[in-house]
């Protein structure tokens, strides 16, 4: 097993009180897997992504731990995360688009980041990289401003993933970028794996297609909790929460037009997370809620590694 | 009605303007009445220059673009008639002011004769058009209500005026995958009405789901256009293929790109813009090394 989290609990504070992001998810990934994390905005994806690697100060860590090979990872402790921070655990940001320093060519801000974490820089090993991610390798002698957006996307790739990190977060990393180019980071993250520079990999998105390609497992959270954990194939194929379900009829694939099948949203927001509500939290939205949904529905595992988290399902 | 011919947009560029780029290049197409048209490009395709030049936002370079055979003209009795949707809702409202004061903005400079109280009815009513509650989203602030509502809240802005072509520029790509496709619907309904509407996206499944015909750009030129289905089912052109198959599908893996054996513009003898390969499908040259 190579990540264990268990109820963890993440709270932001805010003026009008905690805003409850992330109120009590476990989930576990075995070695070389690659977690797809879906939902709405809101859903505490990003929150989840952020507590494994760092807390911004808004963020306190309320309860629950996490494992990683083994290891307790000090989440909730700035200081004690350093050790393994990038060594460890590595994130590819949001915002790559900024991510990299304005006035260094690329190649020296690599040697500068590495040298900041006593490592020296192996130019051959590094060629290698930006082969795997089809980028040119005199990309090292040009300024960020220089390369386009999916060019900076995948060289903050190969950065975050210099020091063999064994588990690989990745926030909404294609959501700015065209389909073609979409298609090549996606690739270039299994490439990743394959070469056994990351061990396993949460890939968070809200574009469901895109993650049933590259993930073998997708967990879909609600408001804070889990909804749905499964295998890619069975979550897409025969999902069980009614979440999910939704999520996918909503979802316009080429082949489906509107005069032909009209794809229906899902009526009505997610509930406030600063006071959330007791029972199961898409009960309003949910058209096959009942008496029993008053309560918190637990996530079983309806089948090996199916966990879904609604009495109905 | 709406009437692109020929379209061309050079900008200036380097710190003194000294050097050019050509964002749109002999662009010719047009939007009927109660149609539905998807503009589909990557980034720096110039399909957002392409709709700024038809909303008067940014000059034309050369060729001409005209709405009911009225050249754009940017000013209030041209923005009566052709309205423009943005992509980012949250960044078109001032967070100060209450969201409906964008429909008291349009009552007092579009129609200053109208009664309050009949404005206010017309007001309810286009909310209604839009699948909202009146009651639930008048007299909030642009923070309290989701990208959704404040998107259609924008559509129905729009509509209160005698409209007759909107620009859709990448409306639903800041929003979440459960209200993007009410959106969408939306904008299918709008056509009922007689209203034109130019969608931009880079999206192909989404244009693929609303519009009747389709634009595909490439580097500020029409690589291909047609009849949606005959755009999609059979592209002619290489780059629509590929496009095509990097679309991720839910239940299909990536497949390679059919690859495109003998140029049609060329073999049919075809020259100056696009030819039409089958009635109503566009193709421009496909660039193979012969050609």
């Amino acid at each position: 097993m190579s990540l264990r989290v268990n109820d963890l609990r993440v709270h932001y504070r805010t003026l009008r009180g905690e805003v409850k992001a992330l109120d009590g998810v476990s989930f576990g990934m075995a070695d070389g897997e690659i977690l797809g994390l879906a939902g709405e905005s809101g859903c505490g994806k990003t929150t989840l992504g952020k507590s494994l690697i760092r807390m911004d100060g808004r963020m306190r860590h309320a309860g629950g731990t996490v494992e990683l090979d083994g290891r307790e990872l000090p989440v909730g402790d700035d200081r004690a995360m350093v050790a393994f921070r990038f060594h460890e655990v590595s994130l590819i940001p949001q915002y790559s688009m900024s991510a990299m320093n304005p006035t260094r060519r690329i190649g020296r801000m690599v040697g500068e980041l590495l040298r900041s974490r006593g490592v020296t820089l192996d130019v051959k090993e590094l060629e290698s990289r930006l082969d795997l991610v089809g980028l040119p390798r005199d990309v090292l002698g040009r300024y960020p401003i220089e390369l386009s957006g999916g060019m900076k996307q995948r060289m903050v790739m190969v950065i975050s993933t210099l020091l063999d990190p064994s588990l690989l977060i990745a926030d909404e990393i294609t959501s700015a970028l065209d389909v073609s180019t979409q298609q090549a980071v996606a690739k270039a993250l299994l490439g990743f794996r394959e070469s056994g520079y990351v061990k396993s990999m949460i890939f968070i998105t809200h574009d469901l297609a895109l993650t049933s390609h590259i993930a073998d497992t997708i967990m879909v959270m609600y408001a804070g909790r889990l909804a749905e954990k499964a295998p890619s194939d069975r979550l897409t194929k025969a999902p069980r929460h009614p979440y999910t379900r939704l999520l996918i009829n909503s979802l316009p694939e080429i082949g489906v037009r509107h005069q032909d099948r009209k794809l229906t949203g899902i009526p009505g927001s997610p509930p406030s997370l600063l006071d959330p509500p007791k029972g199961c939290r898409f009960r309003d939205r949910c058209p096959m809620a009942g008496e029993e949904c008053a309560e918190d529905p637990p996530p079983v595992e309806i089948e090996p590694n199916h966990f879904v988290a609604c009495w109905k399902a | 009605m709406l009437k692109v011919d020929n379209v061309t947009k050079v900008y200036k560029v380097g710190t003194f303007g000294g050097r050019t780029m050509t964002a749109v290049d002999a662009v010719s197409f047009d939007v009927r009445p109660g149609e539905v048209v998807s503009l589909i490009g990557e980034s720096g395709s110039g399909k957002s220059t392409l709709g700024k030049m038809i909303l008067g936002l940014v000059p034309i370079t050369s060729g001409s673009i005209t709405v009911d055979g009225v050249a754009v003209r940017p000013g209030k009795e041209y923005y009566r008639s052709v309205q423009g949707v943005f992509q980012d809702p949250f960044s078109c409202y001032n967070p100060v002011f209450k969201a409906d004061r964008v429909f008291r903005l349009i009552k007092e400079s579009y129609y200053p004769s109208v009664p309050d109280a009949e404005w206010d009815e017309r007001v309810r009513s286009a909310i209604r058009d839009v699948r909202l509650n009146p009651d639930e989203v008048l007299g909030k602030f642009p923070h309290q209500l989701s990208g959704g509502q404040l998107q259609r809240l924008l559509i129905a802005r729009a509509l209160l005026l005698d409209l007759k072509l909107l620009i859709a520029d990448e409306i639903t790509s800041m929003l979440d995958a459960s209200t993007r496709i009410d959106v969408l619907n939306l904008l299918a309904e709008l056509k009922g009405r007689g209203l034109g509407v130019l969608y931009v996206t880079h999206d192909l499944s989404l244009g693929h789901y609303l519009a009747e015909r389709t634009v595909v750009l490439r580097r500020g030129t029409v690589v291909e256009m047609g009849v949606t289905a005959k755009v999609f089912d059979d592209p002619l052109h290489p780059y629509t293929r590929q496009l095509l198959s990097a679309v991720p599908r839910l239940h299909a893996p990536w497949e390679e790109a059919t690859p495109v054996t003998t140029c049609l513009y060329h073999e049919r003898g075809a020259t100056g813009g696009l030819l039409e390969a089958d009635p109503g499908h566009f193709v421009a040259c496909a660039q193979l090394s012969d050609c």
